[in-house]
């Protein structure tokens, strides 16, 4: 069954705040093989941390009609405002901006604003969610 | 350093084993079991085990950083994921490429690049592309 077309513009989050530790930025690098250093700003995909649950959240909810387990990552794209250091704290909010039916498949664009403690914008990261309906 | 439209980045092939992927879904958060369970991954019609496609996205920005000799000048990157990463089990993994030309310079000195990343010969993001600071 198509998605909900007044999904479209709704909104979920902002998600927990997430402390940027040298911790998880080293562990976040290590994983990718990414160098490190101690003050080197975070790796490019590193918001995804907060990008992802943020797509969770979408996902989650009951409202919008969305399984789980029939939803394939398409695309994604940060923009940056500035790039993410150790001792910031961010949270993301993510707005549906279009929602396409394309064979069967719901084409759910997302945009991610990844804010600071201030709420100043850091990136913004739009995603693209490829969903199969139950049927057809 | 000046760069100019058409110039070819140096290629980086990178590993990817299992192992890492363990360690990035706990680093990312993204803990779907088709990056780490093979029984889930073919139960859900994968040829196997696949890698985060966000993992590739980051293979992507790490040749790009090398590029530009260091990290931070990444104003923008993205890609759609075309095709899955299939990750063997063992310590030969994967293997992903990552080549790439530069697309065009701007005024302000900001060059786009496009990202051309294969594994096993075949195209695994599409449009990949990335915007460095000047």
């Amino acid at each position: 069954m198509p998605l909900d077309p007044s999904l479209v513009g709704r909104s979920f989050g902002p998600t927990s705040p997430y402390d940027v530790t040298e911790d998880s930025v080293r562990a976040f690098a290590a994983a990718t093989g990414t160098p490190y250093r101690t003050g080197d700003p975070a790796p490019v995909t590193f918001p995804i941390v907060v990008a992802f649950p943020a797509m969770t959240a979408l996902m989650d909810d009951p409202d919008a009609g969305i399984q789980l387990h029939n939803v394939v990552h398409g695309e994604q794209r940060f923009g940056y405002t500035r790039p993410v250091r150790v001792g910031d704290r961010i949270a993301a909010t993510l707005t549906v901006e279009n929602i396409r039916s394309i064979a069967g498949a719901d084409i759910i664009s997302t945009s991610s604003v990844v804010t600071d403690a201030d709420g100043a914008v850091v990136c913004t990261a739009k995603a693209t969610l490829v969903h199969r309906g139950e049927s057809s | 350093m000046t760069r100019s439209e058409g110039e070819q980045l140096p290629e980086h092939t990178y590993r990817v084993t299992r192992d890492d992927l363990v360690r990035y879904a706990a680093a990312s958060g993204d803990q779907n079991p088709i990056h780490q369970d093979e029984a889930v991954a073919t139960a859900v019609g994968l040829p196997g085990v696949i890698a985060h496609g966000m993992y590739t996205l980051a293979l992507a920005a790490r040749s790009a950083d090398a590029w530009a000799g260091g990290p931070g000048r990444v104003r923008d990157l993205g890609a759609k994921f075309t095709k899955p990463v299939v990750v063997p089990a063992g310590d030969e993994g994967a293997l992903v490429t990552v080549a790439g030309t530069v697309r065009a310079v701007a005024e302000d000195g900001a060059v786009t690049v496009a990202l051309e990343v294969t594994c096993a010969g075949e195209k695994v993001l599409g449009g990949a592309t990335a915007v460095l600071d000047g």
